[in-house]
């Protein structure tokens, strides 16, 4: 897996030199737990001595014998894990020709400071704009900028012909497996669901993962006005005219629309309890439907909306909303636990508050993102862990491995196995911290988390091998980051698909013609058919329907059970026209 | 109670019935009483009562009497392209009183940029004409825009029409975005109108339907695979979701599937006001059929939404109308000749869609639902007339055996058995989609404004004496709750200080804002007014009692901002 088409300047591990040791680690993947020892060179985990978890502890390990120059790290006993892959991150989206605070450089070292080792970021083309000048704009700054690896989500701002090409193009040769579509947005990104059905065949075609933003645009836009039209102006107009039933809605339609195409669908940003639900019914009945949770929603609640502090209130703007139900982030934990909801992204988007007082008269104009990088990982700990909800394997699956399976990294991220790369963490499951604005990465004012306590961080971070947050203390080099690139057709979203695709092929049944009288339609129709298509139908070209009383019932299957009384050729009809037509008979 | 014209005065005045020995059955309850009707209108109910000499008397001898059947769904003499269905009025609601249905709801559908007004007087011309029995009508609204807003107003106010009907399918033609039915049921929440909405995913039909035609699928198989349930479960959810926002009454006609039935009786449980209509032929059969390989039967049964192929449908409809998670039946009667239905002989979009079903209605639910032992006699009546009844506005004149109520009823035979077959029932289509089924109960005597229809097996009807009955706006069944809810849903917006931080500089020409309206912000100039004063509309924002962290700390006018632009605005502190 490793060196498959590391990008130009960025295909040498930075520090060949590095060579470590992480002695005395019990290793937690997504399926077991282990202790173990584990050795890195050259950014890539080369060997790890594996002993049974009934070992009695601490292991020395006396076996692996290791090079001269080797750093060893003791782990002490303390948790190895995967490092985290955040698959939701807005690092460079423009709002109103504004940037986000937090760029590629500041976003990625808040990532490294809560233990994530990979990103996946959001390029957001405008109408318009090309996607791919936009995906090359968006990699340029971030192999200048990024510390840590990342990868990249494309979004469409809308639907035509020239951006199937480029979508082909970024499938095939530039590593990108998924793309996301928004059904909020109206008038801007919002795509009808015709569009959708468009987008999603073809995307299926290229093997790639439809990201939905479900929120249902139409009926946001009419509220919106209702309640500016009602003088509600500031952040609590927000989640009032995008209320929760609006987000299961589109959840719902995305997910039938995913059905029918046969198309595996991920739900970016489940913020509300009916939304989950929704996932949760689809996937008992079979559907193909990824969720992502984030960490805004798993640890706070839409209550802060009516703060009477504006540009605390403002803070918590996103889209879909938080949900005022102050239960929700403890039932999302649950789901997610149960394996219901499969990923947690943190759509981490943070403007100022000079930025978001754009809105400060209007609460549709507030830049919509809130913070949660940083503290993703320890506030899954914190509220599903160290709860008792969920053990840490499925800590592991739903902060990195399921993230790598559904976007096609596995194994080479996502997992403590020879021949991975080494992002690793040691996990500190007893550290407890406040988080604060004072104390964060982010360059934010805002903490949307401020105050709350969370047990679980990170104790050390390695990134391609080498040390970046030790401590407490962040070390790291801008631009070290390396674009990966993923393959289309990722196992776990398309294998169910492709024996989807050979069993549902259907067929039509096999008649005789229909050889009674037609009635005479008005030539000039005034029902237009349903089909989109512009082809006219075959009736309407045939001569008036004079009938044919010698035509012989042609079938192509010879002879059918119910095909009761085949008319014989020259069967006199008796029946006089318009009146009972008993050619194919009664039954 | 405000007859319409010439039908002011009713035409059967001579006609005094007394029914003997019955057990009358409302929804609410049952008990043996006798009847005394007089000029179309119940005038007694009781023991022993006193009643003019000369009066027929009709002895039921225990048999249940119950309020004459209310088809709330029926498509009679309705145009289509140059044809008309071949169950005109006449025809239509003879078949309906054989069947114990003494009122039909049609439907009025205007072509779409047509006046709702003139096809509603044109509709009503032709049910004058020729309904044998009373009825009303529901108005279809193809399109919208402020013409029309206005039309369904009056329709309201002075025609006597509660209930409109719009379409999420049949794209490019009657199909209504999002925006226009979140404005239409807007619209009708105010008015006091039901929503009545044809759900199925128009756009993923048309393209479902494309691609069946493409893969060579041309026969009316292909009706069903284009138009697969969850479409329509996916525009229930829709429906509901637009209702719930605008607080407006909504009722699904036409409820074909178990998932869509499911998402109806959800959104019940999470208080939705929602009605679920089953139709005859969902509860009866289902979309098997479409597979035959005789053409003209499998395009009989080609109805949108069509008829589900899992064939344990009908049993879980029938349950959950049992259970009262579904309001009321309707038959969606509206039949086409072989030969019309040929007009899609080669491509099964162009197949008229529509299947009969008001005469086997109130037989077939008999049979399916009460002598299964699903749903009780009480039921029955609620969901054959009672409840359509209540949401038309028109309890207790119909759907109840109570004095003053118009004399529609029907005595009830729980034992006869007969089979259904084209060959003997009173539509004129050629094929009836319950073809050879066997059911249970019928009526005996059916009395339809104090007049008998039927007895002794013979039908005797007149053309013309069905009169309109108007709706009034508002039926409490409905709009009791949403007037409540409408009081308590009341939004308030949180009074704070200004915000007198600094602004960031944006540019509203690119990427545009979220917001529909072109209204563009009064942020327009990004200066800031470092003098403005905390100003607040609910007085002192500080509280009395211990300050809370979100409390804002009201800057003093003319306090200088100290961090420079872009840096931390500490205006508003950090919390």
């Amino acid at each position: 897996m490793s060196g498959t088409g590391h990008q130009g300047r960025n295909s040498l591990p930075h520090l060949t030199s590095e060579r470590l040791l992480i002695k005395g680690g019990r290793v937690v993947n997504d399926d077991q737990s282990l202790y173990a020892d584990v050795y890195i060179e050259d950014g890539l985990i080369k060997c790890s001595m594996i002993i049974p978890l009934s070992f009695p502890h601490p292991y020395v390990g006396e076996n692996l014998v290791v090079p001269g120059g080797v750093k060893v790290i003791e782990a002490n006993g303390r948790m190895v894990i995967p490092g985290g892959i955040d698959v939701d991150t807005c690092f460079m989206k423009p709002f109103l020709g504004t940037q986000p605070v937090d760029d590629f450089l500041q976003g990625t070292k808040a990532a490294l400071a809560g233990g994530t080792t990979m990103i996946i970021d959001h390029v957001s083309p405008q109408p318009g704009d090309s996607l791919l000048e936009a995906f090359e704009r968006w990699q340029e700054a971030a192999d200048k900028k990024a510390c840590c690896d990342y990868s990249l989500h494309v979004d469409i701002p809308q639907w035509n012909e020239s951006v199937k090409d480029e979508l082909e193009l970024l499938v095939q040769e530039k590593g990108i497996n998924s793309f996301q579509v928004y059904m909020a947005y109206k008038d801007l990104y919002q795509m009808s669901d015709s569009e959708l059905y468009e987008a999603f065949s073809f995307l299926k075609q290229l093997g790639a993962v439809v990201l939905v933003h479900a929120e249902n645009g139409d009926l946001i836009a009419q509220e919106q006005r209702k309640i500016l039209g009602m003088g509600i102006t500031g952040p609590e107009g927000h989640p009032l005219s995008r209320p929760e039933e609006l987000e299961a809605e589109a959840v719902f339609r995305a997910i039938t629309l995913g059905n029918r195409v046969n198309c595996p669908i991920y739900i970016t940003k489940v913020m509300s309890k009916s939304a989950a639900d929704t996932i949760t019914q689809a996937r008992r009945k079979g559907c193909l439907v990824f969720g992502e949770a984030i960490t805004a929603s798993l640890a706070t609640d839409g209550s802060h909306y009516w703060s009477k502090n504006w540009a605390k209130a403002a803070a918590y703007v996103t889209s879909p909303p938080l949900s005022p139900d102050p239960t929700t982030p403890d039932h999302l934990h649950t789901l997610l636990a149960c394996g219901d909801l499969q990923v947690v992204g943190s759509a981490h988007c943070t403007y100022s508050t000079s930025q978001k007082a754009i809105g400060k008269d209007d609460f549709t104009l507030i830049p919509e993102g809130t913070n949660g990088v940083e503290e993703r990982m320890g506030f899954v700990w914190d509220k599903a862990v160290a709860m008792g909800k969920m053990d840490e394997n499925q800590f592991v699956a739903v902060t990195s491995t399921n993230a790598a399976k559904i976007f096609n990294l596995y194994p080479r991220k996502g997992r403590i196995a020879v021949g991975s790369d080494a992002d690793i963490v040691i996990w500190d499951p007893d550290s407890v911290k406040t988080i604060s604005a004072k104390l964060q990465q982010s360059a934010g004012e805002y903490n949307i988390f401020e105050g709350l306590e969370c047990r679980g961080g990170p104790a050390l971070v390695l990134s391609q091998g080498q040390v970046v947050y030790e401590e407490g203390k962040l070390q790291v080099q801008q631009g070290t980051g390396r674009f990966i690139p993923r393959k289309h057709f990722p196992d776990l979203a398309y294998q169910r698909v492709k024996f989807r695709n050979q069993v549902k092929g259907k067929q039509g049944v096999i008649r005789g013609m229909y050889d009674g009288p037609v009635y005479d339609v008005v030539p000039t129709p005034k029902y237009i058919t349903p089909s989109p298509s512009a082809k006219t139908s075959p009736t309407s070209h045939q001569p008036p329907p004079i009938r044919n009383l010698h035509q012989s019932n042609f079938s192509l299957s010879g002879a059918q059970i119910d095909d009761n009384m085949p008319r014989r050729s020259g069967h006199r009809i008796v029946a006089p026209p318009g009146g009972r037509s008993n050619i194919t008979s009664l039954g | 109670m405000s007859y319409q014209g010439k039908k002011n005065i009713p035409k059967i005045t001579s006609d005094r019935l007394l029914i003997k020995g019955g057990r009358i059955v409302n929804d609410d309850q049952s008990f043996h009483a006798d009847i005394y009707m007089e000029d179309g209108l119940i005038k007694q109910i009781g023991d022993n009562l006193i009643v003019p000499g000369g009066v027929k008397t009709i002895e039921a001898n225990g048999k249940m009497v119950i309020p004459g059947g209310i088809d709330i769904h029926t498509h009679f003499q309705m145009p289509y392209r140059g044809t008309t269905t071949v169950d005109d009025f006449s025809q239509g609601t003879k078949a309906a009183l054989a069947g114990g249905t003494t009122m039909i709801v049609d439907h009025v559908i205007p072509e779409p940029g047509s006046s709702l007004m003139e096809s509603y007087d044109q509709w009503r011309q032709w049910a004058d004409e020729k309904a044998c029995c009373d009825y009303s009508l529901h108005v279809d609204i193809t399109h919208w825009n402020d013409s029309v807003k206005q039309e369904v107003d009056n329709l309201i106010k002075e025609k006597g029409v509660n209930s409109f009907q719009v379409y999420m399918a049949y794209k490019d033609y009657y199909q209504m975005t999002n925006s226009e039915l979140y404005e239409v049921f807007t619209f009708l929440a105010e008015r006091g109108g039901i929503a009545q909405v044809h759900a199925e995913n128009g756009e993923i039909i048309a393209e479902e339907q494309a691609r069946m035609l493409q893969m060579g699928i041309t026969g009316p198989e292909g009706h069903v695979l284009s138009r697969p349930e969850e479409l329509e479960a996916e525009a229930v959810f829709r429906a509901i979701t637009i209702a719930s926002q605008t607080n407006c009454p909504l009722y699904v006609t036409r409820v074909m599937s178990k998932s869509a039935a499911d998402i109806i009786s959800q959104a019940r449980k999470k208080g939705n006001v929602v009605f679920g209509e089953p139709i005859t032929a969902s509860l009866g059969t289902d979309g098997t059929h479409y597979w035959s390989k005789n053409w003209a039967k499998a395009a009989s049964f080609v109805t949108s939404p069509p008829l589900s192929p899992d064939p344990t449908t009908p049993d879980y409809l029938n349950t959950l109308l049992s259970s009262g998670d579904l309001s009321v039946t309707g038959s969606a009667h509206c039949t086409f000749s072989v030969s019309q239905k040929a007009i899609g002989k080669d491509d099964f979009t162009q197949i008229p869609e529509g299947v009969n079903g008001v005469e086997e209605r109130m037989s077939l639910i008999w049979d399916k639902a009460v002598t299964t032992g699903k749903m009780d006699e009480n039921m029955f009546v609620a969901v054959t007339s009672t409840n359509a009844a209540k949401i038309l506005n028109l309890y207790p004149r119909k759907g109840r055996i109570a004095v003053g109520s118009d004399a529609d009823l029907v005595i009830w035979d729980t034992d006869s058995i007969r089979t259904i077959t084209a060959k003997t029932h009173n539509s004129t289509a050629e094929y009836n989609v319950f073809e050879g089924m066997e059911l249970r109960g019928a009526p005996l005597v059916v009395i339809c404004q104090g007049k008998i229809i039927l007895e002794d097996g013979n039908l005797h009807v007149t053309s013309g004496v069905g009169r309109f009955i108007p709706c009034s706006a508002f039926p409490d069944f409905a709009y009791k709750r949403v007037k409540a809810r409408k009081q308590l849903a009341v939004l308030r917006a949180v009074p704070r200080g200004m915000y007198d931080g600094p602004v960031s500089e944006f540019s509203m020409s690119r990427g545009g804002t979220p917001s529909a309206s072109a209204r563009t912000s009064p942020t327009k100039q990004p200066v800031r007014n470092l003098h403005q004063s905390g100003f607040s509309l609910a007085g002192n924002p500080a509280p009395c009692g211990p300050p809370t962290p979100d409390d804002i700390p009201i800057r003093p006018a003319g306090r200088r901002i100290v961090v420079p632009p872009g840096g931390r605005s500490n205006i508003t502190s950090l919390s």
